[in-house]
């Protein structure tokens, strides 16, 4: 039965991983993680049947398996596509798929709302995120945007289908989760918007979990609306002994001082709900909405892993950064520097360690035609700095 | 008004779901939508949907999801005849443009309208699949093709006898 | 005269019927196919090189082969009969003359396939058209073609009819089994295809109306003479339903080794274009499939003469060729405007785009709208770039083939007429008041020969 479990390798923009058979590329690649991983607007792994929608995580497979190494001729939504034995992977190394991702992440804008400042969800909006790194300054659409009305679908959420992306995310919490699903998808095509359709409250136990699945702000608390940017509040993991057997009790406080703001599932690095025994820890909307107060909670601690830079600013004791692969994979290029300093000056030069130089730098420290090869040493210290300098120069 | 469907209705949406294996009744939607249509004034209201959803087994919302999606249902009051011009490609190369600005100056409505006497709702839509025909619309369960304006007339003036004569004529010319 | 093998019966004084249908030959094939084993039916198919007519042209024996076979789960046969593309109405026309074939294919190949149940899934508009396939199918019930123990044979089988209710997109495979399902007209994400988990999650295999029909004199004439029909890979014969401006739009079954020329000029099949005008361009297989100027229409890059089959049509790739498609031949003259037709094609698609993914929701109607700019005159020279760029990147990156289908159009129309758009841009007021015609194109004109 060996057989059965052997683990497969693939090949994502020349990182090779182990992997286990029926496992999709997005989720091969989070285990190598960095930005290998393709972003993903409608994929949550919690969710069956979700993903391929947005199109944002499409890749190129340049050979499809050890067996059948052809390439695909079209791009493939890496979060509905499953991995192969020996299949190799492009995803930030291809051109093809830069140009697409750009493509896709315009179209996701064209519609959207500019009012990220008015926004709930900014700074945690994986939108925001995404246009950040593959969207551009301006935008070539030039006609009047796409807009509907606000609507509250009951007490404790508000849905802004402007900001809408049509992920399909809620309408599977409301399926899969809420077990009961009075909100869907109506109407086709561009008009296509997530509706009650007869203004119905959706008043379900774990309606409050769409709010945290969503990706941008089209759905948002509505007991924490325009309270406080989530920037400023201070996010702790608690936990309470939840009578709901459904709710796993584990969240995160947002807060400010002593304050509750907010209460969310916890989230994983993928910005999704955190599993525990392999079972996603969904909350009920009586610890979302109603437990306000510290004294409701047994305060465990700083909240400490967050993709999301903006909220992760100052907060946290034990920062676990993400694997830093893209040198890895652009042979060595890194194409966030605007420029490598070293190589358009001879200051800075990067052999020379500055903090172990007694004194001051000054221009013979840099100046290596003389100050090290032609140069005699005039002072003691300069002849113990001439010699590491000529110890350096013969190691580099 | 109860909303049910006729004796002969119902043994249809029975014969129309043992077409599908056992527990497969959501299937019968799109034709018991076709249905509820026919009898209740050509267009889908929600307590109509609501009624179809209970009939089905099925959440109102999926109901609601599959209404919205086609085009064919009218979730909106229609009148009783409903003009429904095609204005794709083929069309528009023999000259549907002019014949739905013919209908829009004759029944003095635009796209979508509704006559004031409830008689005439004009609706463009996009390719029957009358191409050959062209211009064409529907009009009930038929296409009215090869249109001119005279042809046209000919019809408002075929909808108008018939429904003076028909006693309980709902906009289905057959 | 091209060789008939599916409608040459058409005409006859009442075919629709079950009696007259059934003295013309009617259901021979499905008494010939029950004595045959069911993977010898496949075979003949394979040989036969049918491909899939609904567009994409997909050897139809090779789909057959593919679906799975699990112990205990019960296999789908669903035919096709969306026909919603612009410009095609060659299935409309089989079904309404000669309804029986469609059936008589139904059960051969439900039989060939091992499907006890099979549906037939038309396009809700056809409402007069799925009353005449219920008549059909009662008459067939009646007479022992259809329901338990056919003939006797041990097989049982039933066929039903489903009205879709309006969406293009429910011509998509995925999508149609979705609707059939009685859900949104959403494709599916593939893998996994329908062959392995479709209908209801059984196998299922979904072929169009002229595909299962060519099931008939397949089995009837056997494989080897079917394939013998055609050119190359373009075997049997093919209903094209011609429509625009030509003198008699209809429906034509040929055998593909007719010139496109031959089409549209001799008085058999198109018969030319009314008013004494010139052919302007055309689109040959369906609204999707790339526009060509009169020139590359008629005679290819290599200076070939182009021939109404598969590869031909194709000749050049998107460069210089197009695609036989659905055979949905549309006919423009010298007096069409481009950049308007263009229009009504991108607002059909995003009309028709389900919203499931974001380039084909967003991309379809951005383009739709910059084509009306351009059309009234209000488009600027940078648009038709846009335009370019828009269709770029909705193209394979999108679901299905809608996408495909969306972009092809608008990219064939800045492709080979994009002085037209130019001259839009560059004559706002004149632009509205008339059409650019066929003067500045280097030699698109065609004059037949007298």
């Amino acid at each position: 039965m060996a057989e059965l479990n052997k683990k497969i390798s693939v090949t994502i923009d020349n990182i090779t991983v182990e992997v286990e058979p029926g496992t999709t590329i997005l989720q091969a690649a989070r285990l190598v993680g960095g930005d290998v991983t393709p972003p993903a607007m409608c994929y949550y792994s919690k969710l069956e049947g979700s993903g391929g929608k947005c199109r944002t995580c499409l890749v190129e497979v340049a050979a499809g398996s050890t067996a059948d190494p052809r390439p695909m001729p079209k791009l493939v939504a890496s979060c509905r596509t499953t991995v192969m034995d020996g299949m190799v992977v492009k995803n930030i190394t291809s051109e093809r798929v830069m140009d697409a991702r750009n493509g896709v992440v315009e179209f996701l804008l064209i519609n959207h709302p500019l009012d990220c400042p008015i926004c709930d969800q900014a700074g945690e909006c994986h939108l925001q995120d995404l246009s950040y790194e593959h969207g551009t300054a301006g935008t070539r659409y030039q006609f009047a945007r796409r807009t509907f009305t606000r609507e509250d679908i009951g007490p404790y959420i508000q849905l802004h289908m402007t900001r809408c992306i049509l992920c399909y995310r809620c309408v599977m919490v409301g399926e899969q989760v809420a077990e009961q699903r009075v909100h869907g998808v109506v109407d086709r095509g561009d008009h296509a918007a997530i509706s009650t359709f007869i203004s119905k409250a959706i008043d379900n136990d774990f309606s409050g979990n769409m709010i945290d699945v969503c990706p941008v702000g089209a759905l948002t608390d509505r007991t924490f609306r325009f309270k406080n940017r989530v920037w400023f509040t201070k996010p702790m993991d608690a936990h309470r002994n939840c009578e709901n057997p459904k709710c796993c009790g584990k969240v995160t406080l947002w807060m400010r001082g002593e304050e509750v703001y907010r209460v969310t599932a916890r989230k994983d690095p993928w910005g999704e709900v955190q599993s525990y025994d392999g079972k996603p820890g969904w909350i009920c909307n009586t610890c979302r909405f109603e437990k306000k107060k510290a004294s409701d909670w047994t305060v465990e601690g700083l909240t400490t892993i967050s993709r999301h830079s903006v909220i992760g600013a100052n907060k946290y004791e034990e920062m676990v950064m993400p694997q830093e692969t893209i040198q890895k994979v652009m042979g060595g290029l890194e194409p966030r520097k605007l420029m490598n300093i070293h190589s358009i000056s001879d200051v800075n030069d990067p052999d020379i360690t500055l903090s172990e130089l007694p004194g001051p730098a000054h221009s013979v420290d840099f100046d290596r035609a003389n100050s090290i090869n032609n140069q005699i040493p005039e002072n003691p210290g300069d002849a113990e700095r001439h010699n590491k300098q000529m110890i350096n120069k013969t190691q580099g | 008004m109860t909303i049910e469907f006729t004796k002969e209705r119902m043994y249809k949406v029975q014969e129309i779901i043992n077409k599908y294996p056992a527990g497969k009744q959501k299937s019968a939607l799109l034709p018991v939508l076709h249905l509820a249509q026919e009898q209740f004034n050509g267009w889908l209201d929600v307590p109509v949907m609501d009624y179809v959803a209970g009939l089905l087994k099925l959440d109102p919302i999926e109901v609601y999801e599959v209404a919205s999606f086609y085009s064919m249902y009218n979730l909106k009051p229609v009148g009783k005849y409903v003009f429904e011009v095609c204005q794709t490609g083929p069309c528009m190369l023999n000259g549907s443009d002019d014949i739905i600005h013919y209908i829009k100056n004759k029944l003095k409505i635009s796209e979508g309208e509704t006559t004031a006497d409830g008689m005439f709702t004009l609706k463009t839509v996009e390719c029957l699949g009358a191409c050959g025909y062209a211009p064409m619309m529907q009009l009930g369960k038929h296409y009215r093709e090869h249109l001119t304006p005279a042809k046209v007339d000919e019809i408002v003036e075929e909808c108008r006898k018939q429904a003076a004569t028909a006693a309980n004529g709902n906009g289905y010319l057959s | 005269m091209s060789k008939k093998l599916l409608l040459e019966k058409a005409h006859i004084e009442g075919i629709k019927s079950y009696p007259v249908y059934r003295r013309e030959g009617g259901y021979v094939s499905v008494e010939k196919a029950l004595k045959m084993k069911p993977e010898e039916i496949v075979e003949e198919v394979k040989v036969s090189g049918l491909r899939g007519r609904g567009g994409a042209g997909f050897p139809t024996g090779m789909k057959w082969s593919f679906l799975a076979k699990p112990e205990g789960v019960p296999r789908y046969l669903v035919c096709n009969a969306d026909e919603s593309e612009p410009g095609t109405f060659k299935d409309r026309y089989l079904m309404e003359f000669i309804p029986h074939l469609l059936i008589e294919g139904m059960i051969a190949s439900s039989y060939a396939l091992g499907c006890n149940s099979s549906y037939i899934y038309i396009r809700g508009e056809y409402h007069w058209i799925a009353d005449i396939l219920e008549e059909a199918i009662q008459e067939a019930k009646d007479n022992g073609w259809l329901g338990d123990n056919i003939q006797g044979s041990g097989f049982s089988c039933n066929v039903y009819v489903q009205r879709g209710a309006g969406a293009y997109i429910c011509g998509e495979e995925t999508a149609l089994l979705e609707s059939l399902e009685g859900k949104r007209g959403n494709p599916r994400i593939k893998p996994p295809f329908p062959a392995v988990k479709g209908l209801w999650d059984c196998p299922t295999v979904v072929n169009n109306v002229e595909t299962i029909a060519a099931v008939v004199p397949i089995i009837n004439q056997g494989g080897a003479a079917y394939a013998s029909i055609g050119v190359g890979k373009s075997t049997g014969t093919k209903l094209i339903s011609a429509c625009g401006n030509i003198n008699k739009p209809g429906v034509y079954e040929i055998d593909m080794t007719i010139s496109v020329e031959e089409f549209i000029f001799s008085d058999t099949y198109c018969g030319g274009i009314p008013n004494g005008k010139r052919l302007k361009a055309c689109i040959p297989g369906g609204s999707s499939v790339p526009i060509l100027p009169a020139n590359l229409l008629l005679t290819t890059a290599k200076g070939e003469k182009r021939m109404m089959n598969y590869e031909s049509l194709a000749d050049g790739g998107f460069a210089t060729g197009t695609m036989m498609g659905s055979g949905g031949f549309i006919v423009l003259d010298e007096d069409q405007c481009i950049v308007k037709h263009t229009y009504t094609l991108a607002r059909f698609y995003r009309h028709e785009s389900c919203g499931q993914c974001s380039p084909c929701r967003e991309g379809t109607g951005w383009m739709e709208k910059i084509l009306w700019n351009i059309e009234q005159g209000k488009g600027k020279m940078s648009d038709i770039d846009l335009l370019w760029d828009i269709q770029r990147k909705i193209e394979g990156n999108t679901i299905c083939p809608l996408g495909d289908a969306a972009a092809w159009p608008v990219a064939a129309a800045i492709r080979h007429f994009r002085d037209e758009f130019e001259w839009h841009v560059n004559n706002p007021d004149l632009c509205t008041l008339q059409n650019y015609g066929l003067a500045h194109y280097a030699d698109p004109v065609y004059v037949p020969a007298t």
